[in-house]
């Protein structure tokens, strides 16, 4: 029998079409918290979902529900295509600011003329130049945050100097589709750089994804298949000089409890469906899932899972005090977070500024 | 029957980024920190305020091709902390400056009706249209505003706002918008559902006759800078004259300074520490940059607590980037010119004495009278309080100077309603044909 190779990671999707109250929203992440999972994603897009149902701002939600929670990251996602990197830049790092040092990125691109309509300022264009344009974002963004090195701030009365100019520098970035000087108008944030998340689910996202993402998830029905495509993104990874270890990768399965409570070792093996344009969808109980979660993961096919519940309050319920109770009991997954920050959870290290290394070095 | 005093309105303004803080004072603290976003807004709320108020900047201010270091600068992103504010907080307004040139209608419009959502109705938009191309150097379109058409794109962008929103109606679906006008072309369905005021209340800061025009036509509160009361009179006079051709009434636009306090025991307590902050506020560094910023050459040469240079400014020189001007340079240079010598002042005592803002200074009872005899004669509908510390620089007035305030009957004792419009006596827009 395989042995997991690596901590077990687990996040969780709390999207609500059509849902507008903070309530709503802070009490699947509470839960979620509850469940000590790593993360909670929140989805998001410029046009509405389907006709009449419409969502709120990602980004604003979890900023809402950060100080009524205390450990777990936050995920929004925010698009790159009709925004300007330089305010995406800092609304991620005053949402790292605002929860103490939990915010993550889902980079996502709007490929639709629908979504071009709504801003009116360029057409819609192909996923492949989006994704190349959502990379540049993902550079410059994090060149913002580490515009100011962690010390900048020098409050220093006798000189009467607040910051060390020398600290602050100036970004230079110039793309195919913007340029940004800087330096950034928000300071380092608490994690040095937020988490920066992918769903790689089109391997038009693959190139992006391994040189920018801390975490991607993928869809995949199987653990070989999932298995292979992680291969492949960590290797296109190590191709941009990056150490495999810090490339995060989880399976992303939309996850259906309404069905029986199941138990272990008298039920059929589980299997995922496919789904057209979602992920494979697991519908099930609670303790099969931990099985299955179990299999890939001792099989080591993936660092973990994102689940989109089904249905929000019941699934993320059930998941919670079935499926994680479970794995937390087998000793597959913490019952605590040992840390403070998404990056602690996730075991990642805070990243030194460039700058600020640039600097040293030419000394 | 009593005579019904004209209410005051009370907003806090987070002391950002300028030299208004005293950083150098030891119980100065973080200016990032979500936990002195969070004592402040509390503060204000206790105080039963209106509404907390975030300023923006878009890119760090330079001097003479340098950052600008003797300040307090790095600030987060308005409406992400407003949001965080809406959770520890239930009743007070919540404000965020945002840019009318370098962000776009449909976008803005959606993080608004988000933050009115999210805050059960509190949500503020301070229009504030820079247009210079030092701060487009952050931005896809940099900087392609000529300054006379700021406020046109001001203007249409605030109308286009108010489409979005009214496109989708109460308890009903969206309804397609198209907007076609010279700044933007834009159609399709707005994705957030009408949001509880509506329209989050709008703000304008900007003093120009093109600003107070678009204030007078589409803004529900002026945050302005003027002085005296006397300026503040005819400030008040011209601006609610304005209203009358959009349709509007006297009140449905509220006038309200940014002002700086000082409270004291007594009177000579409160002027003495009044003058300590002034020098704490206007270093002998600070002292030469405003002037050189005034001059636009370099000044390093002068002793600022000497005479004011003898040499003309420069008006079109770049030295300094990323600050509202003072005006016409050579006139300002003229009247400071005056100060100093009518006054026997040096650099630093011309700046200090120049450049304040109003600042009401005295005893808790002294104070309250002035901000009262203020509103009563007209000269404002209420303030935004500017502390000179973060971010306990309001706890001292809410416990010693509302509660005469209520006592004179010219402020609240409880919150009456629970939206931002509610505080404010603002109506809710309806929807339109
Ligand atoms: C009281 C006041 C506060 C302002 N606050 C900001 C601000 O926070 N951010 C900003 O970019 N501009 C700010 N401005 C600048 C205005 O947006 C505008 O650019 C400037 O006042 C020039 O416009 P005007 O010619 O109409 O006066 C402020 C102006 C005033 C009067």
């Amino acid at each position: 029998m395989a042995v997991p190779t690596g901590t077990l990671h687990l996040a969780a999707a709390i999207d609500g079409d059509g849902q507008y109250q903070a309530p709503y929203y802070v009490e699947l992440a509470r839960l979620a918290e509850e469940g000590t999972l790593d993360f909670i994603t929140l989805d998001d897009t410029f046009g509405p979902p389907g006709p009449g149902r419409g969502r709120l701002d990602a980004l604003a939600v979890l900023a809402r529900v950060a100080p009524a929670t205390g450990r777990i990251g936050l995920v929004p996602t925010v698009t790159t295509t009709h925004t300007e990197p330089f305010h995406v830049s800092s609304a991620v790092a005053t949402l790292d600011w605002v929860s103490r040092g939990r915010a993550g990125w889902r980079v996502e691109v709007s490929a639709t003329e629908e979504e071009a309509r709504l801003v009116g300022r360029r057409p819609a264009a192909p996923a492949g130049e989006l994704w190349a344009e959502a990379g540049e974002v993902a550079d410059v963004v994090a060149r913002l945050w580490d515009s100011w090195e962690d010390d900048a701030e020098i409050r220093d009365t006798a000189t009467g100097r607040f910051v060390d100019r020398d600290k602050l520098h100036y970004v230079d970035f110039e793309g195919a589709r913007f340029s940004v000087r800087g330096p950034a108008i928000v300071p380092r944030p608490p994690q040095g750089h937020p988490v920066v998340a992918v769903a790689a689910t089109d391997p038009v996202t693959w190139q992006t994804a391994a040189r920018h993402a801390d975490v991607v998830y993928l869809r995949a029905t199987s653990p070989e298949e999932a298995g292979r495509i992680r291969d492949e993104l960590k290797r296109r990874a190590v191709a941009h000089g990056r150490e495999p270890g810090t490339l995060t990768v989880l399976a992303s399965i939309a996850v259906d409890l309404a069905d029986g409570e199941g138990a272990a070792g008298n039920a059929p093996p589980v299997t995922l469906t496919e789904t057209p344009g979602g992920p494979p969808l697991y519908r099930g109980g609670p303790v099969e899932l931990a099985e299955l979660i179990t299999g890939w993961h001792t099989a080591d096919a993936v660092d973990g899972f994102h689940i989109t519940p089904v249905a929000p309050r019941h699934d993320l319920e059930r998941f919670v005090n079935g499926t994680v109770a479970l794995l937390q009991h087998r000793g597959l997954f913490r019952t605590f977070y040992p840390g403070a920050t998404l990056r602690d959870h996730l075991g990642l290290s805070r990243p030194a500024g460039r700058y600020a290394l640039e600097r040293e070095a030419a000394r | 029957m009593s005579r019904q005093h004209k209410q005051i309105h009370l907003a806090a303004h987070f002391p950002g980024v300028n030299n208004t803080t005293v950083w150098t004072d030891p119980r100065s603290r973080s200016q990032i920190d979500f936990d002195s976003f969070e004592h402040l807004a509390r503060t204000a709320e206790r105080g039963l305020f209106d509404f907390f108020f975030l300023a923006e900047g878009l890119r760090l201010r330079e001097h003479n091709g340098r950052i600008h270091d003797l300040d307090v600068v790095g600030r987060p992103e308005s409406i992400t902390v407003l949001n965080a504010l809406a959770a520890v907080t239930e009743r007070l307004g919540l404000a965020a400056t945002v840019n009318a040139t370098f962000n776009e209608p449909y976008e803005l419009a959606r993080r608004l009706a988000s933050l009115d959502h999210l805050s059960g109705g509190r949500a503020a938009w301070n229009v504030v249209t820079s247009s210079d191309a030092f701060t487009g150097e952050n931005f896809r379109r940099g900087g392609f505003l000529d300054r006379a058409d700021r406020y046109t794109r001001a203007a249409e962008f605030v109308a286009t706002a108010r489409e979005l929103w009214d496109s989708w109606p109460p308890d009903a679906t969206p309804r397609p918008f198209a907007h076609t006008g010279r700044h933007f072309t834009i159609d399709g369905e707005f994705g957030v559902e009408r949001s509880p005021q509506g329209h989050p209340v709008v703000i304008q800061a900007g003093d120009s006759d093109e600003g107070r025009e678009f204030a007078a036509s589409a803004a529900d509160i002026i945050f302005t800078r003027h002085g005296s009361l006397e300026a503040g009179r005819a400030f008040y006079a011209d601006v609610k004259r304005r209203l009358a051709r959009y349709g509007r009434a006297p009140e449905e636009l509220k006038i309200m300074p940014g002002v700086t306090l000082v409270l004291g025991d007594t009177a000579a307590d409160a002027q003495e520490k009044a003058a300590e902050i002034r020098l704490q506020q206007v270093s002998p560094q600070t002292a030469l940059l405003t002037l050189e910023q005034i001059w636009g050459v370099d000044l390093s040469g002068y002793d600022p607590d000497g005479p004011l240079p003898d040499i003309d400014p420069d008006p079109d020189s770049q030295l300094t980037q990323g600050r509202v001007r003072h005006g016409d340079p050579l006139a300002v240079a003229a009247k400071w010119r005056a100060l100093s010598e009518e006054k026997g002042l040096s650099i630093r005592q011309t700046v200090i004495e120049a450049s304040g803002r109003q600042s009401f200074i005295g005893t808790p009872e002294a104070v309250a009278a002035q901000l009262a005899e203020f509103v009563a004669a007209d000269a404002a509908d209420g303030f935004i309080l500017v502390p000179h510390l973060t971010p306990g620089g309001l706890d001292d007035f809410v416990e010693r100077v509302v509660p005469l305030l209520q006592e004179r009957g010219v402020f609240r004792t409880a919150y009456t309603g629970t939206t931002l419009r509610d505080h404010l006596g603002l109506p809710y827009p309806g929807e339109r044909g």
